[in-house]
């Protein structure tokens, strides 16, 4: 960049560094990974104590509606995908089309999610109920781990639809062009980490029997 | 650089600032980050005095067994008090926050930080966390009492306000995390022409390694907290042994963090005596990559020893061997970085001003500190000591021995490039001078009290005990008199001192190459990097410039 459009650049932004706000947000997801990381390693620490009771609890879960869910959180994360392709590629139409299809998928995750919980609540199963507190000891980890895991990820995917809606009506208003889209490039690696997420906890919690 | 006419007619920061809002407005919507540092500066000081008041007062409540000024339960809160704030609000943030702020950008020549509005944020969630530990006191319930590890199962049984209290240790790790990330995209990406990674000055170096530390170690902690309040509000059961959890999985967690973040606090201090040594002592410094690389290699290793707080826990001997072991490996980084020092000054052309005073007293606590830990570190030892008053001696003489006198140290040293403003050199000797004496008073008869087997966190104390626990308090005042005259002298510099030159004290790092305090972008034009950060020669060029 010569000193002339140096200039110019600083003046319509003063700290424009798409490669740094990369880079800055990859560091971001690498804490969230941590944040996940601690929760992991409980998981594995009781998983291997009470792998028998571990095992008894998941068939209580509803595989059906966990591969659901994962279809289409997968699917969201191509929507996301192809919603940067689109601005990329000046269009911007597309572009919107599949942003609210990824905000409409991740709805639908957390209506599929309170059904699944609310399920378990009739049957009596949830922290510090007397219905779990009659189960064994593994049992009750096992359903601890999966309010809080699941609860700690439906909360970054609500986090994610914010931003993502954030995002939508940033390139409505054209704030985010073909030429300026790393808000949008960013706001994607998050969905794509929620997503990432949720494929570890899927076998985790509904497919090890 | 900038010629005399052209310096005459820039504004400092302080004149022109990056919005045209102006007043206190304009400080606190300002991105700037030398605004930044200083909005840290005022907030974190406050709260050192507050910490600081806090540890006098227990210390009154010990001059003699039995109940003094104040019940048990109050003496439970003040510790955890203490603790709470000068770890959160003081020492973690200290160094990183105000002095890497303000210097970080300026020493590799950048006009500010990667992200100013993100580093604003980090101030205000900062506030946000300083003011649920606030709220959390005077809520019903009381004030939290668990002492600063919050350790279960007392932590989920108190019925003192812990969720709120170690909520706001979660905020103010936020806080962290985001300023960690700045600085490492900033090093990465906006060093001026010329700042190679090993052109870098080591304050450089050693806040990039904390912030790295920051980054990877903060998280840990935040689930921590997390699943606390979940444990507290639902009782799901991961840390309760009456429905198979495991309370020593809390140990872990909380020290897989802890125990980085006590190097979250030291490695920022250690790049600051290597700044105020080169300068003091006109010689470039000693092993500077042997210095740079062991601020990363103590990053590193010290994710590897956080079960050293666990030797009487019940963990197994071979997991105990093996962290003590690991231990020992963490002094020798810090080993290395102390005998660079030392090396620096030798046949240097030393002038012994305040800031190098204030790191001479740095090197004798902390070495103290450090060989403590080692006696700490061993396990046999550790069986017998620890708990006692020989840890919390330890612990005082690196943070306070270190990072503390380093914080001084540093403001010391900046002053009069932050302010523009000169101190009393003959007021600051006395106050290092008196540091240096109240501080071993009050905290080296804990390490006596600790090895004759005086637990810590207690109100009370065996008679015979009396003697070394008086000596400690009547350090304690001189210490807290001491502390109110070094800053009271900063304090009154700010007003009435004399107007400061460019570099008074002859350094060669990038902030000697602007004017004092700094214009807005830092340097009237971006500079290029031709020597290395401590060749004096350089000196002579500057002082044809200015």
């Amino acid at each position: 960049m010569s000193h002339n459009e140096h200039a110019i650049a600083n003046e319509q932004h003063v700290h424009r560094d798409d490669t740094g706000a990369k880079m800055g947000m990859w560091l971001f997801l690498f804490t969230e990974l941590l944040l996940f990381g601690g929760m992991f390693l409980i998981y594995a620490v009781y998983r291997f104590q009470f792998s028998d009771q571990f095992r008894v609890a998941a068939l209580e879960l509803n595989t059906s509606l966990g591969t659901l869910n994962t279809i289409i959180l997968l699917t969201s994360s191509l929507t996301v995908a192809l919603a940067i392709t689109a601005i990329q590629k000046k269009n911007k139409f597309f572009a919107i089309i599949n942003l609210v299809l990824t905000l409409f998928f991740a709805l639908l995750f957390m209506v599929i999610k309170y059904f699944e919980w609310g399920s378990k609540f009739e049957h009596g199963i949830y922290p510090g109920s007397e219905e779990l507190l009659n189960k064994q000891n593994g049992e009750v980890l096992f359903f601890g781990l999966y309010y809080v895991m699941t609860g700690l990820h439906g909360l970054h995917i609500i986090i994610g639809m914010a931003l993502l809606f954030w995002i939508l009506i940033l390139v409505m208003k054209d704030k985010i062009t073909h030429d300026n889209f790393v808000k949008m490039e960013n706001s994607g690696l998050y969905w794509h980490l929620v997503d990432l997420i949720w494929i570890f906890l899927f076998p985790l919690f509904y497919l090890i029997h | 650089m900038a010629n005399e006419s052209l310096a005459v007619e820039e504004k400092s920061f302080y004149e022109e600032g990056t919005s045209k809002r102006t007043g206190l407005l304009g400080w606190l919507t300002s991105t700037d980050h030398k605004r930044i540092g200083l909005l840290y500066l005022i907030a974190i000081t406050v709260f050192f005095l507050v910490g600081a008041t806090i540890g006098l007062l227990m210390r009154l409540e010990l001059i003699s067994p039995g109940e003094t000024i104040m019940a048990a339960q109050t003496y439970n809160a003040l510790f955890t008090l203490h603790g709470v704030i000068m770890i959160f609000l003081f020492i973690i943030p200290g160094l990183p926050a105000i002095f890497g702020n303000f210097f970080l950008p300026i020493q590799i020549g950048a006009k500010d930080v990667a992200f100013p509005r993100l580093n604003l944020l980090s101030w205000y969630i900062y506030i946000i966390g300083a003011a649920l530990a606030l709220i959390s006191l005077v809520l019903p319930g009381g004030p939290i009492d668990t002492g600063w590890t919050f350790y279960i199962p007392y932590s989920v049984r108190s019925t003192t306000n812990v969720s709120l209290a170690i909520f706001s240790a979660f905020v103010l790790g936020f806080s962290s995390i985001l300023t960690g990330i700045n600085f490492i995209t900033t090093v990465h990406r906006m060093r001026a022409p010329g700042m190679g990674w090993f052109k870098m000055p080591l304050f450089v170096w050693s806040t990039y390694s904390t912030a790295w530390i920051q980054v990877i170690a903060t998280p840990v902690i935040a689930i921590t907290i997390i699943l606390v309040i979940l444990e507290r509000t639902f009782g799901v059961g991961i840390f309760d042994p009456a429905l198979g959890g495991d309370p020593l999985l809390f140990q872990h967690l909380f020290w897989i963090y802890s125990h980085p973040a006590v190097y979250i606090m030291i490695l920022p201090a250690m790049g600051v005596v290597s700044e105020i040594i080169p300068t003091f002592a006109r010689r470039t410094i000693f092993g500077y990559k042997a210095i740079a690389f062991s601020s990363l290699a103590i990053a590193f290793v010290g994710y590897l020893v956080w079960a050293h707080h666990m030797f009487t826990s019940g963990i197994s001997d071979t997991a105990r061997a093996i962290f003590s072991f690991l231990t020992f490996i963490v002094a020798l980084p810090s080993g290395v970085k102390v005998f660079n020092w030392v090396a620096t000054m030798y046949k240097g052309s030393i002038d012994p001003k305040p800031p190098f005073l204030w790191v001479m007293s740095f090197i004798f606590l902390f070495s103290i500190g450090g060989l403590t830990g080692l006696v700490v570190g061993a396990l046999a030892l550790d069986v017998h000591l620890h708990d006692t008053y020989f840890v919390v001696a330890h612990f005082h003489y690196v943070m306070f021995g270190g990072t503390g006198t380093i914080f001084i140290a540093a403001l010391y040293y900046w002053f009069p490039k932050m302010f523009g403003k000169t101190y009393n050199i003959k007021i600051a000797n006395w106050g290092v001078a008196l540091f240096f004496i109240s501080f071993n008073m009050l905290y080296f008869p804990k390490f006596i009290l600790g090895y004759m087997g005086q637990p810590r966190r207690y109100y009370d104390y065996l008679p015979e005990f009396t003697s070394l626990q008086v000596i400690s308090t009547v350090g304690s005042w001189i210490l807290y008199a001491t502390l109110l005259l070094v800053f009271g002298n900063l304090v009154y510099s700010l007003f009435k001192g004399k107007k400061s030159t460019g570099n008074p004290w002859g350094g060669v790092t990038l902030e000697w190459h602007t004017s004092s305090p700094p214009p807005l972008e830092n340097f009237h034009e971006i500079p290029k990097v031709t020597h290395e950060p401590y060749d004096f020669s350089q000196l002579k060029e500057m002082k044809h410039e200015s």
